[in-house]
């Protein structure tokens, strides 16, 4: 069986085409999906890519969250289907109520492009089996809207009950509360980050590290996870 | 015509970025009359007939969930201008 992915393109997604490969170099097919439409089209789990969609207006991700598409998300994330949102599908999500918080500009007002080192706090999700927990990886980061925000019950729930996925580590590049990374909901299939694992699954495009320079490809373990997530379920 | 003013502002509690850089670039031209800079937003909704009670509570109901996010922000004001 091969997995089919979704990838959701919105006006003004930008990394919906390095999502789609991602997802095909993992093993899985990549499926595009428009947000105009009420169609997942069958697929098995779900992409929110970043970008900018309509221009960061209103809020980042906040209408994009209102788009047509939006309604068979929620019902798909309500049945239990994988979907991560990547930076500004990150803000989607939070924006939809399927994951706690929001997010807000940059503390130091600068849009941030690094790579980025991140602890695996939670690898029981649909999308960090893959991963060891505590397991540091390295995946690009770039943001200007990235810096996590939640009242203090909310994050008292969110560190309590094991929801933060990832964290930064060394730089928190956003000033992000707890330094969070990305997160997972209670059940695990829905988990967003504002660093993006599909930018580095390639050998040659990835972040550099000790070995060779740009052979970084710690973002291809999300992937894999989903692909044995949905193998799951189906056998 | 009259137009209903929302005025959206970032939690008190919270950082504000951008009120931050604009405090900070106001002290570095040597205005030191003013002790904070907070930036909202302001939306302008404009409608044809007069406004009732029940457009009100639309307008409410509007600004509560989608001109302003509540994790983040307060509506803090709903005026109608003629």
């Amino acid at each position: 069986m091969t997995v089919r992915i979704g990838v959701i393109t919105f006006p003004g997604s930008l990394d919906d085409r390095d999502a789609q490969r991602a997802i095909r170099i993992a093993g899985a097919e990549p499926v595009a999906l428009w947000h105009g439409a009420h169609d997942l089209e069958g697929v098995d789990a779900l992409v929110l890519p970043g970008g900018f969609s309509y221009g960061d207006y209103l809020r980042s991700g906040a209408i994009a969250a209102l788009s047509p598409i939006m309604t068979e998300v929620k019902d798909a994330a309500g049945r239990g289907m994988p979907v991560l949102g990547i930076c500004n599908g990150f803000q989607m999500l939070v924006e939809a109520h399927l994951l706690p918080g929001g997010l807000i500009r940059n503390a130091n007002q600068q849009f941030v492009r690094r790579d980025q080192r991140l602890r695996v706090e939670n690898a029981s999700t649909a999308w960090t089996t893959d991963f060891a927990e505590g397991q540091e990886i390295v995946i690009p980061l770039k943001n200007g809207e990235g810096g996590y925000i939640a009242d203090a019950g909310t994050l008292a729930r969110i560190e309590g009950e094991g929801l933060v996925a990832f964290r930064y580590v060394g730089v928190n590049p956003n000033g992000s509360l707890d330094d969070i990374a990305g997160l997972t909901n209670e059940r695990g299939n829905v988990v967003g980050l504002m660093p993006h694992p599909e930018h580095a699954t390639e050998p040659g495009f990835g972040p550099d590290t000790a070995a060779a320079m740009r052979s970084g490809v710690d973002g291809l373990g999300f992937f894999t996870s989903a692909i044995a997530a949905v193998a799951r379920v189906a056998a | 015509m009259p137009t209903i003013v929302v005025d959206v502002m970032p939690k008190a509690e919270l950082l504000d970025p951008q009120g931050k850089a604009v405090a900070g670039a106001l002290s570095r031209l040597g205005v030191d009359t003013f002790t904070g800079v907070r930036i909202g937003k302001r939306f302008e909704l404009a409608v044809d007939g007069p406004v009732d009670d029940a457009m009100l509570a639309q307008v409410r109901q509007v600004a509560d969930d989608i001109l302003s996010n509540a994790v983040i922000e307060d509506v803090i004001g709903i005026e109608v201008v003629e």
